[in-house]
């Protein structure tokens, strides 16, 4: 991007590529609409201390495990704590295990995943094993097995979590680089004596980001479906912050006595955010690969 | 009673970026025993054509005009049950590229009994067994192959397999979508020599389609140059070779190479063919065409009889001025 | 080579990977927290209590050694005959219980779920495929993806419980209650309710059996059933468009004919290879899915466990989980060699 010239704000730069988002069709629509339901959570999330009307963990603000009411439009926990606070501010915990997570994921996945596939040979060959097994194993096992032994706490989580997915980054790349290594540009950059790190930064690497991108948004949502998950099974973490996962498995409880409103909103929270990641990934990767030229 | 008859067909593709005229007001007809060759550039519309005659346009490909008949029926009215009896049994289709018209799944004899037995579901398995048997014989293979998988076949026998397909139920017509343009060419004389014999015996009509010009002129008694959905020249094959009126035709036969002539300069018509979504105003060939004058990008030049059973769709023929 | 060659290979081309996930789950649970035995106290006992646990678990030896004795306990064939089950190592919670046995009595349960959600979400999820890719663009298309999207977005035990409300509580049609147990019980011979109760001739058990499994297989069948219907779509749509395809139409054979014996037939092979990973998939929604319906099964094991702290459990039981895995995908593969005669001519 140019460093001097007009700076134009972040809005007026986005509206064009929305627009031509908009045009490729029916997947564009569904990048956008999944942009913006990720964005709307992220937003309200980020200023939701400032909005939320009461204090989300205090306990006895209101009658308890009062129903959905115009003083506490989704109604209250069994310990008095109004459920829309809890709403509002919930997400915080599962969005950092997810980014953190995400993050974690790409940068040792994308490496390694390069790194290996353009070396190539039986280098390649053992890494591809390893990985190949990790990713045949059911993931929300695995997420529990390292986070029954590492402990409660948003890294730990995010930790066990980026285990699972680390996989699926390095065979996406894995294949694309195969596919981009023997094209005839990338042996004319190498026999021109380009050094290896030359090659997969400025060829090998610009090709196979849109693929991870698509990659890392489906990640996000099963990050996010995995977090709830591990909570659920009680390996989240702690109770003094307002949590989705945490209402979910509290809710659940409570629906027998015919509470439903405890696990129902943070449950659609978690929907929604999922189905928003979701609506990108699969958006994106029907762009990149159309099925039909039409 | 002619076989086939076609008046006036037109084909278009409705695709996001808009409409294509993938095929425009072409008429023609075919008698039995009869070779038509449908000559042309990659794109010019000669493979949808022949999948219209059997109304198997692939998506958004829509039939808009125009009028077939098969054997007298007309076929443009008829549905789809009745289409499907004549497709396979009274017209044959034989795919392009024998590599991938086979099912992978499937052993070669399973896509004979299939076919028999969809169109004769009261012939005994055993019986369509050596049938089939005999039919693969006929083409030069090994009838105790009729279990192996398409894979374990090379391309000039997959391709005979294909042909075996198309006259396994003797039809009326069988249609040959480039059927060398995959093989090498001691095969092809082969390919083409076994279509024309199985056309004798069985007393079929032939579509023949090639952007390989030479083939058609030898083996072909009527011809059609197509060019950008458009049928530019309709003649019969002497016709074709001693009077082409329409400069596309004559630009094609000028670039067949002639053995005979040494250090011939090799020519080639000039620019590439137009963009379907926008082929330019008028005659559909006058950017590249050395005969144009203003008229020819302005108004498109109807079809015209020169006589002789042969016609053109240009303003200006080789010789004088033809049509209006 | 032939399809028996390609067979023995495959058979024989496990084991490495069997060494490997037994490594690695050895690698994450007894090397990565330091000291299990530790933890399992959380610093509630007395360094005397800690080491006599680890002494009766073996865990007072040095790693290698207890690396060696964990593999020749889930290889000792001798033990398994005895007992009936491998021998993975005593519970940390009561160290008289073997984990091995344990984990026997829970498995079918899951084993049974898990049959008849993947039956559920593959038939459900294929059909749907198909439909959506031969109305491409149409409503119903879209209205199928939504679909396919959208069940997999909502975390599977909510769905548990919005079924167990709908169908359980207010509808009443079918128990919210677990598997059935005690004198309900058909007589144990594959520890499969449904086929038991078939073996033993008693209608109303297998009606039992039945009731009790719907809800639970239902919820993790929708759920997976999004993915199937996603890939057998995108498979379709492509395979749809090739040549063979039209060339089956042209010969004039039937619109079922072509769809499901060309084109499904061809489309329905990446998705058999993705059927092997789903089925890894569907473990882990099977964990949730038995501790919402307190299932008994693998999956509710580790739940409880889980708030033991018994980490000999845990282990065994994702080791578990781990072969069942790698005879899923073995099955699988074998499968796919022998309806696809291209891989192994």
């Amino acid at each position: 991007m140019s460093q001097a010239g007009i700076k134009r704000s972040f809005l007026a730069r986005m509206i064009p590529r929305l627009t031509s988002l908009a045009r490729q069709g029916p997947s564009g629509w569904m990048v956008i609409v999944g942009i913006v339901i990720v964005a709307a959570i992220v937003i309200m999330t980020a200023i939701s201390s400032w909005i939320a009307p009461y204090n989300p963990i205090e306990t006895n603000v209101g009658p308890l495990a009062a129903p959905p009411s115009s003083q506490y439009p989704m109604g209250t926990t069994d310990l008095g704590q109004d459920m829309l606070s809890r709403v509002l501010m919930g997400g915080s915990i599962m969005l950092q295990v997810s980014a953190l997570s995400v993050a974690i994921c790409f940068l040792i996945g994308v490496p390694i995943g390069l790194f290996s596939s353009y070396v190539g040979g039986n280098f390649d060959k053992a890494v591809s094993l390893v990985v190949d097994a990790v990713y045949a194993f059911p993931g929300l096992v695995l997420a529990i097995a390292i986070a029954s032994v590492l402990g409660p706490g948003v890294i730990n989580m995010a930790l066990s979590i980026a285990v699972v997915y680390i996989p699926s980054y390095f065979r996406i790349v894995r294949s694309q680089v195969l596919s981009i290594k023997e094209l005839t540009y990338v042996e004319a950059a190498r026999s021109v004596g380009a050094k290896w790190h030359t090659v997969l930064s400025r060829y090998i690497f610009p090709n196979v980001f849109p693929s991870i991108v698509s990659v890392a948004t489906i990640n996000f949502a099963d990050a996010i479906l995995t977090a709830a998950g591990l909570t659920f099974i009680g390996l989240g973490v702690s109770v003094d912050i307002a949590d989705w996962g945490y209402d979910l498995t509290n809710g659940r409880k409570l629906v027998p006595s015919g509470i439903w409103w405890v696990i129902t909103f943070p449950a659609i929270m978690v929907i929604l955010l999922a189905l928003g990641f979701t609506l990108v990934g699969e958006g994106l990767s029907e762009m990149l690969n159309p099925k039909l030229e039409r | 009673m002619p076989l086939l008859e076609v008046d006036s067909l037109t084909v278009e593709y409705k695709t996001n970026r808009g409409r294509i005229r993938a095929v425009e007001d072409v008429s023609f007809s075919l008698e039995k025993r009869e070779t038509l060759g449908l000559a042309g550039e990659s794109g010019s519309g000669k493979s949808t054509l022949c999948l219209s005659i059997i109304k198997l346009v692939p998506p958004p490909g829509v039939i808009t005009k125009g009028n077939m008949k098969i054997d007298g029926i007309d076929i443009m009215k008829l549905p789809e049950e009745k289409m499907r009896s004549i497709r396979g049994r009274k017209v044959a289709y034989v795919f392009q590229d024998p590599m991938t018209s086979l099912n992978p799944v499937k052993r070669i004899g399973d896509h004979f009994i299939e076919l028999i037995q969809t169109h004769e579901p009261t012939i005994e398995k055993k019986v369509a067994i050596e049938r089939i048997k005999k039919i693969l014989e006929n083409l030069g293979i090994l009838p105790e192959r009729i279990n192996d998988y398409p894979h374990q076949f090379s391309g000039g026998m997959r391709q005979r397999i294909m042909i075996g397909l198309g006259i396994a139920l003797n039809p009326s017509l069988v249609i040959a979508d480039e059927p060398t343009t995959a093989l090498d060419v001691i095969v092809q004389a082969k390919i083409l020599d076994l279509l024309e014999s199985l056309r004798d015996v069985y007393e079929m009509a032939l579509i023949l389609i090639s952007h390989d010009l030479s083939i058609i002129l030898e083996r072909c008694d009527k011809i059609i140059v197509m060019y950008a959905g458009h049928m530019v020249e309709y003649a019969s094959n002497i016709e074709l070779h001693k009077n082409p009126k329409h400069p596309y035709t004559q630009g094609l036969l000028r670039s067949i190479p002639n053995i005979e002539l040494a250090d011939q300069k090799l020519s080639a018509i000039p620019g590439s063919p137009p963009n379907m979504l926008n082929p330019p105003q008028g005659c559909r060939f006058w950017p590249r065409c050395s005969s144009a004058k203003k008229k020819c990008s302005v108004k498109e030049p109807p079809l015209v009889d020169v006589g002789n059973n042969h016609f053109v769709r240009c303003f200006y023929g080789e010789e004088g001025v033809v049509g209006e | 080579m032939g399809l028996r060659t390609y067979v023995i290979t495959r058979i024989i081309l496990t084991i490495p990977t069997l060494l490997l996930l037994l490594t690695a789950v050895f690698l994450v649970m007894r090397v990565l927290p330091g000291d299990p035995v530790a933890l399992h106290f959380e610093k509630k006992a007395t360094p005397e209590q800690i080491e006599q646990l680890r002494r009766l678990l073996g865990m007072d030896k040095p790693l290698w050694a207890q690396y060696i004795d964990y593999l020749l306990g889930i290889f000792d064939v001798r033990y398994f005959l005895q007992h009936g089950y491998p021998n993975l190592g005593k519970s940390m919670y009561q160290t008289s219980e073997e984990v091995g046995g344990q984990i026997f009595s829970a498995f079918p349960a899951t084993l049974e779920l898990a049959i008849y959600s993947s039956i559920l979400a593959s038939v459900m999820g294929i059909l749907l495929g198909v439909v959506s890719s031969k109305k491409y663009n149409s409503l119903s298309d879209y209205s199928i993806r939504s679909f396919g999207i959208v069940t997999y977005a909502i975390p599977v035990f909510f769905l548990g419980i919005v079924f167990q409300l709908i169908f359980g509580v207010y509808l009443g049609w079918l128990p919210t209650g677990s598997r059935i147990t005690g004198i309900d019980r058909p007589a144990p011979i594959t520890g499969l309710y449904t086929v038991d109760s078939i073996l033993e001739g008693n209608i109303i058990k297998f009606v039992a059996s039945v009731r009790s499994l719907i809800l639970p297989s239902m919820t993790l069948g929708i759920v997976l059933s999004g993915v199937f219907l996603r890939l057998t779509r995108t498979n379709m749509l492509e395979t749809l468009r090739l040549e063979f395809v039209t060339a089956a139409k042209a010969r004039g054979l039937s619109d079922s004919t072509v769809t499901y014996g060309y084109a499904l037939r061809n489309a329905f092979l990446p998705v058999l290879t993705m059927m092997g990973l789903q089925f890894a998939m569907l473990l882990s929604g099977a964990v949730l899915t038995e501790t919402t319906f307190s299932w008994p099964g693998l999956g509710r094991y580790i739940y409880e466990r889980i708030s033991y702290r018994d980490y000999t459990a845990i282990q065994g039981a994702v080791v578990m989980f781990g072969l069942f895995v790698t005879l899923v995908s073995l099955v699988v593969d074998l499968l796919y060699a022998y309806l696809d005669p291209r891989i192994r001519l």
